[in-house]
């Protein structure tokens, strides 16, 4: 799903020095945030919305659509499956490093509860000027402005400078959709161009991925049902191979996940792969004219 | 983390799974005193990696002193980029049928995933690239774990394997929860192998622990293999930082690893190189001028590209710590910057009021400029 104005918010780890300044950003964004975690301070208020011990207990006073973790790694899979089993629609995982046993076990709560995880090791979702769920410069005006284009990144700092890009270049977004950098994660590079191809307010897609894996290959067999244009930048081309590039998921192991097959699946499909992240806005006028 | 042969297996013998009897050795003496006590044996290269009978890193040996004349020949020998340091003086085992097993996180199901084939040894990854066939594949359920049907239906359909059934069952039981329980990204053994009277033994164990899981394992943690690392690359480990060297000449500072990653590409296309990834996102990225002190260590850096591009990292934060280490340090190098996102304002105005530098607005001009600076040429 896609964030919108009305979703109700609910912030796990509301409290901490993070699960705070990112919850201010996100209020003054607009976003609806209807209440938080933390089992020490039930009972309180912060940030003006109730606290709460665990998000089943929350469900039942404060009803929510999306849930959002400020939580660490060791104790990121309890306040998942506490999320999933509360009946979130949607939960946005930023956590990076959780073990991946744990990671393995957020997933299966998730299936079983139907909830869609985002993450783990994502930056969040940004539906500009509706809703910001996560740890993305929403506000920042030089970054975002609303448009047509929607962003599908692997990396936080790399979705900033392709929004950025695109809005240097006079373009603006319609969502980011930030899908994290670890190995295991809950929406894939796929899912999230299927959600934007979906979106009435999105014309054409941006996806920056990364060396690793197999994602960007699945998102070409999708990508060549669309009519969106698609333009693609693959982050790792100069990466030295068996290295994890900070990201659990960025590493070439025994000839998978490398940036020649990406970039030749992607061309395959009708994608547009940039050499460099400046060179998207400029492809995607192309693409634009041509559809 | 991934773990020599000598500290994987082990933790299969833990779990219930037959290892031959082995010893560690150094040095030849040693490799001929554990020869003496075991008998025909196989002297192994310890290295974490692969491939090591192919670079005649594991050899027969008949008697000690043979043991003896081939430690001499594998210590110190280089196996794909790793020095041999330490032989596994192994008994022979007599060998009817190898085999291979493994459970591994599976990213496409997200869980864990049993692989076996009946084609066990050195080349299974080729024979299983030619004939997919050989390799089965079984989806295992975290939340109820691996079911003896579901470890049975591995091996069906091999006839000749099937008289020991009960035993490879137990023993991908037994792998499956050492898997489990030691938070393991891989367990591998290949091979596997039947032997001529009929016992199932680990003949070699690949295991690598979950990095993020290495918190609460420490006990298995502890021996690990180290990394194949620089000095700077240790260093910055130590400083919790993840650092690569590289050979270029433009040094790189930038935040989050799809960041990091797409300036090195950058400079490469603009005809320059990079001299190192650094990513100093996430939490680490308070930690700017410990990073600095690193990257000015390396003798083939030129110029410094700082490329911010702020989410959840502070710019200003950021940018503060550089421009102090900057000035503590007094590099004798050029510094180029293109700042933006969270808390870029404050950023661009503390290096404009601090250092007298202009930000580029653009990453590009700012990558051309660092990469011109750095070879003495305009960029490409």
């Amino acid at each position: 799903m896609i964030p919108r104005k009305n979703d109700r918010l609910l912030i796990q780890g509301i409290t901490g020095k993070q699960g705070t300044f990112w919850t201010e950003a996100m209020i003054a964004y607009g976003s609806n945030v209807v209440g938080g975690v933390n089992p020490k301070k039930a009972g309180t208020e912060h940030l003006g919305v109730p606290v709460f011990a665990t998000a089943r207990e929350a469900a039942k006073a404060q009803p929510f659509d999306i849930s959002c973790m400020f939580i660490p790694p060791m104790m990121a899979k309890d306040a998942a499956i506490d999320a999933c089993e509360a009946g979130a629609k949607l939960l946005v995982c930023l956590t990076e490093h959780i073990p991946s046993h744990d990671v393995m076990e957020m997933h299966v709560a998730a299936r079983q509860n139907g909830t869609r995880i985002v993450g783990p090791n994502t930056a969040g979702l940004v539906t500009v000027d509706e809703c910001f769920v996560g740890i993305m410069p929403a506000f920042n005006k030089k970054v975002f402005k609303k448009g047509k284009v929607g962003v599908i990144s692997r990396s936080g700092s790399l979705g900033t400078l392709l929004c950025l890009n695109l809005a240097q270049a006079g373009m603006g977004q319609s969502v980011f959709y930030g899908i994290g950098g670890d190995p295991m994660i809950g929406t894939t590079t796929a899912d999230a161009l299927r959600l934007l191809d979906g979106d009435a307010g999105t014309e054409a897609i941006v996806i920056c991925g990364e060396i690793g894996g197999s994602a960007e290959e699945e998102a070409a067999d999708y990508a060549r049902t669309m009519t969106k244009p698609v333009v693609a930048f693959i982050a790792g081309r100069q990466s030295p191979p068996g290295k994890k590039m900070g990201h659990a998921g960025a590493i070439v192991s025994g000839g998978s996940g490398d940036y020649n097959s990406k970039r030749k699946a992607l061309e395959a499909a009708g994608v547009g792969v940039a050499d460099v992240p400046s060179q998207v806005p400029q492809m995607l006028k192309r693409l634009s004219i041509a559809a | 983390m991934n773990f020599e042969e000598h500290a994987a297996k082990p933790l299969l013998a833990k779990y219930g799974i037959a290892v031959p009897e082995s010893r560690l050795a150094s040095n030849p003496q040693e490799a001929e005193a554990a020869a003496a006590t075991i008998g025909p044996c196989v002297v192994k290269a310890q290295v974490p990696t692969g491939k090591r009978g192919k670079a005649g890193g594991i050899k027969l040996a008949a008697t000690p002193q043979e043991a003896r004349q081939h430690a001499e020949n594998i210590l110190g020998m280089d196996i794909s980029g790793w020095t041999v340091g330490k032989v596994l003086i192994e008994a022979q085992t007599p060998i009817a049928r190898e085999l291979y097993v493994a459970i591994l996180d599976d990213r496409g199901t997200k869980g864990p995933m049993l692989l076996f084939s009946g084609l066990g040894g050195m080349d299974v990854e080729e024979a299983a690239e030619s004939d997919p066939n050989a390799m089965r594949r079984i989806a295992i359920p975290i939340d109820q774990g691996l079911s003896e049907d579901a470890a049975r239906s591995a091996i069906e359909g091999i006839d000749d394997i099937a008289k020991h059934a009960t035993a490879l069952v137990d023993v991908f039981m037994n792998l499956y929860r050492a898997w489990r329980e030691l938070d393991a990204e891989l367990i591998e053994i290949n091979p596997l192998v039947i032997t001529k009277d009929g016992r199932v033994v680990a003949l070699d164990c690949k295991f690598t622990l979950d990095d993020s899981s290495a918190a609460r394992q420490k006990d298995i943690a502890a021996n690990a293999a180290p990394e194949k690392q620089t000095v700077l690359e240790a260093k910055a480990a130590d400083a919790g930082l993840k650092y690569i060297e590289l050979d270029g000449s433009v040094g790189v500072l930038a935040n989050g690893a799809g960041l990091t990653m797409t300036t090195m590409d950058v400079i490469a296309h603009y005809g320059g190189s990079a001299s190192n990834f650094l990513e100093i996102g996430g939490e680490a990225y308070t930690k700017a001028k410990t990073a600095l002190s690193i990257l000015l260590e390396n003798p083939n850096i030129k110029a410094l590209l700082v490329n911010f591009c702020g989410a959840f990292a502070r710019t200003d934060v950021m940018a503060e710590g550089v421009i102090n280490a900057w000035q503590d340090l007094k590099p004798d190098i050029p510094i180029f910057f293109t700042i933006h996102g969270t808390g870029a304002e404050d950023a661009v105005a503390l290096v404009r009021d601090r250092l007298g530098i202009e930000p580029y607005d653009l990453m590009d001009d700012a990558v051309k400029a660092a990469v011109a600076a750095a070879t003495g040429r305009a960029a490409a």
